[in-house]
């Protein structure tokens, strides 16, 4: 099958090939043609019936490629005899068939070759004429509707044929000089086509498209100019082969989806609210209260993002909750749920996409151990690679997987001591269990204990009890993965399957550290709401106190609302802001443990291994420290899991999404350094999956998880009543509810009210399920569908063997 | 930038973006590349298209190929006149095909080529043991290298000829998990 698309591939040149020796043919016939035309026309006044076989044959020519292409079997003798008949004939040309008319076309190809045929020259007269002026009316005539869709057809291939050109298997001068023929070609017809009054918007069409064209080629130019750290990666991949350079282009990815994240929460929150909002100090939720003024500007504070930091737009509870703001009317805290709404929609689109590309471009891997040897033989070369240590590092490595598959090959291992191994892999998974949930049980206990300190007086509270939570998640994601590495060890498997183990164990310690976490902070958060409940009922009690007593004294209706210092004003704890705080706390020292362990677990070791390696009694490189290796999953698991809290916190620190922006950008050039300054290639790389939607479905994962709190949030706490864009409201969704109701015509209400009906959402589900599964029954078929082909096919050959060894 | 631009003329600019997997910037960069390769021998005037080849051996000295085992046979399956003598179109072509975005099919074709020693269309068990030889630096014994060769002859040729026509080739390597990530040189 795809030998005979090669061979189809092959024909095409060759026609191509035919054509290009026409067109040439064409060209003098052509020019002489004009010639003829500045005399008076005397061909065209000779005789009425040779005028109208000149204008069929003009047709002809049209047409004449088409029917090549399909009929180029027939033989050179078959045309000859043709050309014979229709000489005979001619007088009558423009009354014949089809078929006739086909044949006659190769004939005019055929004496186009001999080189004098007079019809030729009236032919292409007639074609040139036709195309380039306008006045010509008989001309213009003898282009009937199938002939221009004829035309129309070739013109279009030519023009798939120049979009698809650079991935023909041609040599590079061939394809330049078929572009060139082929782009002539459409320059030549295009103005043929089109009619009457439709020729002037065709031809604008043309020259739009070729505009469009152009633009979009600078554009392209233009985006992939402006893609960053393309030399730095492949410094990295030439150094280190494609495998680490895949976490370097999946940073970068991400540094591009952050960057777009980053636009939206900036321009449609941040930026608004900054400019056209209150200014800080008007209303308390913009103003530090009176009684942390004092330390408001300390850096200790300030590093605890606490002071004039928790007041500012980094976090939720600086937003005001004003329907519209400034001259633009701009509609804030609907804004803010939409845009944190948006985030997740987005994430999920491009995440998507991004798995639906990398699937389509193949690799799926297959049967895995079908194509064992071909793929080591085929594809384990690095063509990246460009560099001699890391070069030596792959051969070395390519030969032992060779030699272990071969192993494998000859004796499928035997199995001694089964029991002993069992009991200490079960041992093994216990270990890990307990590591897992002893993690938990400690985040979930600093959480509560932070609590405690939150209570006390903040001045007493040591560093430690301070950040004791993120300090302790960040150690335990430092010391886990190592530890489970060693315990890994018990267990004996091959590297890859350790690999898989190892990282789903890492990733079961993250997301359950981070729901540890995550729970603890909602248990606070019902603390929270229960005290904000007193304290919002206190304030209103002292407030109609207030408005009592005003009136009743002044004996008014028109009360002024009471003169505070926005500082003074009591307020409620604010839960949102916390939240954010906490997420931005954790990114930070996540930051932090990050970059010292490069620091130290990298450049430090590397140091001290390359001069104390002078003065030391074994060898240090070789031997036991030696360098670092990178850590290509557990830095890939880092990511995305930071990612995730981004996610997450978002929603309640619009300011996540800059500061994550910032680490990416740094942390790009800092590994970048790192890797290169301090590392070593890998003596042996294993991929945890061979294709990289592996990743991508984790990340996915976690873009679920880290939405399900947000939405939780956003759907069933209550929102603080003296902070963020949404005090005021019974739920944070009712701002939406409230623009259906106030802004939009009142029949979009009651579609809406329609659409929120259990009565339409319960089927709307069952057809979505239906959908579900009958898409997965029709992909299901279509596997099945290819398996039957595969075998088929190994059986046709299979046949075919048969056949020769009998013959 | 203003006499860079006396490099190619405009219409050679566009038609190379349309036969290749560059933008512009890169073509140039990769003339600027050729150039440095030998200084004397190619023009920095391309506008009338001079006839200029440069030997094998300077391109495979580029730090791209420099490592790598296949240097040769990718130069020649480039060239023209299969010695391994390129022109700069043909040098565009080499990096196109190895570009990051040159499609699978593309790439298979190529790397057929690459693989095929002895071209003659087909990968027979002699191709094969100079591909293992090569990417094993021959540390495998012969009696290794005959069993690898056999199974690798066995899983990928369907039409039971004992060697690997491009069908089956194209077969086993648009399977291939890492054939896109491996198959391809940053310029």
């Amino acid at each position: 099958n795809r030998k005979a698309k090669v061979k189809r591939k092959a024909k095409r040149v060759s026609d191509d090939d035919d054509e290009e020796e026409e067109e040439e043919d064409e060209k003098p016939s052509k020019r002489r043609g004009q010639r003829r035309r500045t005399k008076p026309q005397d061909s065209d006044e000779d005789d009425e019936g040779d005028k109208k076989s000149v204008a069929s044959k003009a047709s002809k020519v049209s047409g004449k490629k088409g029917a090549k292409t399909s009929r180029k079997e027939e033989s050179e003798e078959e045309d000859e005899e043709d050309e014979r008949v229709s000489k005979k004939k001619r007088g009558k040309a423009a009354s014949k068939k089809e078929k006739e008319e086909q044949n006659n076309d190769k004939k005019g190809k055929a004496s186009g070759k001999d080189g004098d045929n007079k019809d030729k020259k009236k032919k292409k007269n007639a074609n040139s004429s036709s195309s380039s002026s306008e006045n010509d009316d008989d001309d213009e005539d003898s282009l009937s509707e199938g002939e221009i869709a004829a035309l129309m057809e070739q013109v279009e291939e030519k023009k798939k044929l120049i979009s698809t050109i650079r991935s023909k298997p041609w040599r590079m001068k061939k394809r330049l000089l078929v572009l060139k023929e082929a782009q002539q070609f459409v320059e030549k017809f295009e103005g043929a086509l089109g009619k009457g009054k439709g020729r002037r918007l065709y031809a604008f069409k043309v020259m739009m498209t070729k505009k469009l064209i152009k633009f979009n080629r600078d554009f392209e130019n233009f985006k992939t100019a402006c893609i960053p750290w393309e030399r730095k990666i492949k410094e990295v991949e030439s150094h280190f082969g494609s495998s680490v350079a895949s976490y370097f282009l999946f940073l970068r990815w991400m540094y591009g989806l952050n960057l777009i994240l980053f636009g939206f929460m900036f321009g449609l929150v941040v930026l608004p609210e900054v400019l056209m909002g209150l200014p800080y100090g008007s209303i308390p939720r913009k103003t530090v209260p009176r009684d942390e003024q004092d330390t408001a500007m300390d850096y200790s504070v300030l590093s605890d993002f606490g002071g004039y930091c928790k007041y500012s737009v980094l976090f939720y509870g600086f937003y005001n909750s004003d329907r519209t703001i400034g001259v633009l009317k701009f509609r804030l805290p609907l804004s803010y749920l939409l845009t944190s709404v948006g985030i997740f929609g987005y994430s999920l689109l491009v995440v998507i996409r991004t798995m639906a590309r990398n699937a389509n471009e193949g690799g799926d891997g297959g049967d895995e151990g079908e194509f064992n040897f071909s793929w080591k033989m085929f594809t384990s070369w690095d063509y990246l690679i460009g560099n001699p240590e890391t070069a030596d590092n792959k051969y070395a490595s390519i030969t032992t997987s060779f030699k272990e598959s071969i192993v494998d090959e000859q004796e499928n291992q035997k199995d001694e001591n089964i029991h002993l191994r069992r009991f200490l892999r079960i041992s093994a998974n216990v270990l890990i269990l307990c590591c897992l949930g002893g993690s938990g049980y400690l985040i979930y206990f600093v959480v509560k204990r932070s609590q405690d300190f939150a209570k006390m007086d903040p001045k007493k509270l040591t560093w430690l009890q301070n950040n004791e939570v993120e300090f302790v998640m960040s150690l335990l994601g430092l010391v886990c993965p190592p530890l489970f590495e060693t315990i890994a060890e018990l267990e004996d498997y091959h590297p890859r399957i350790a690999l898989k183990w190892q990282l789903g164990r890492i990733f079961a310690l993250f997301l359950g550290n981070l729901y540890t976490f995550l729970f603890a902070l909602f248990d606070e958060v019902t603390a929270k709401l229960e005290t904000e409940k007193s304290i919002k009922n206190a304030t209103e009690w002292a407030l109609s106190e207030y408005y009592a007593n005003y009136t009743s004294f002044y004996n008014t209706t028109d009360v002024p609302p009471p003169n505070v210092n926005p500082a003074d004003v009591i307020r409620g704890p604010c839960w949102e802001s916390a939240v954010g705080r906490e997420f931005v706390k954790l990114i930070v020292s996540d930051v932090q443990v990050t970059y010292l362990t490069i620091l130290i677990g990298d450049f430090a070791r590397a140091v001290i291994v390359r001069f104390l390696n002078y003065c030391w009694c074994w060898d240090l490189e070789a031997g036991f420290p030696s360098y670092g290796e990178f850590d290509i999953s557990g830095n890939v698991l880092g990511l995305i899991f930071n990612q995730g809290m981004i996610w997450m916190g978002a929603f309640y620190a619009p300011g996540l999404v800059g500061m994550n922006v910032l680490r990416l950008l740094s942390s790009m050039y800092y590994q970048c350094w790192a890797v290169m300054a301090c590392n070593v290639p890998h003596e042996r790389v294993f991929k945890a999956s061979r294709s990289n939607n592996f990743y991508m479905g984790l990340l996915l994962l976690i873009l679920f998880l880290s939405m399900l709190p947000v939405v939780y949030s956003m759907m069933t706490l209550s929102p603080s009543f003296d902070c963020g864009p949404f005090s005021g409201q019974e739920k944070m969704y009712d701002v939406v509810i409230e623009t259906i109701d106030q802004d939009l015509p009142a029949f979009m209400g009651t579609i809406f009210s329609y659409a929120s009906n259990p009565g339409l959402i319960m089927p709307a589900i069952l057809l979505m399920m239906l959908a579900i599964y009958y898409l997965n029954t029709v992909s299901k078929g279509y596997q099945q569908a290819n398996t039957d082909l595969k075998k088929k096919m190994q059986l046709v050959s299979m046949s075919s063997i048969l056949l020769l060894s009998f013959f | 930038m203003g006499n860079k631009q006396t490099i190619f003329t405009d219409e050679q600019l566009d038609a190379y973006q349309d036969c290749t997997f560059f933008t512009r910037k890169e073509i140039l960069r990769l003339h600027g590349r050729y150039h440095e390769l030998a200084p004397h021998l190619v023009p920095m005037d391309y506008t009338n298209e001079p006839d200029c080849k440069l030997p094998l051996a300077l391109i495979v000295d580029m730090p791209e190929l420099k490592e790598n085992p296949f240097r040769n046979r990718i130069v020649e399956s480039f060239s023209e006149d299969g010695m391994g003598n390129l022109s700069f179109n043909e040098f565009v072509d080499m990096f196109s095909v190895l570009s990051e975005t040159a499609p699978r099919e593309l790439k298979a074709i190529y790397a057929f080529k690459i693989y095929d020693f002895n071209v003659d269309n087909y990968l027979c068990k002699e191709d094969l043991e100079k591909t293992l030889n090569r990417l094993t630096k021959e540390e495998l014994t012969p009696e290794e290298v005959d069993l690898v060769c056999e199974k690798t002859i066995d899983e990928a040729d369907l039409d039971g000829d004992n060697k690997l026509s491009y069908s089956d080739f194209e077969n086993m390597i648009s399977r291939a998990p890492d054939f896109l990530s491996t198959f391809h040189i940053r310029i």
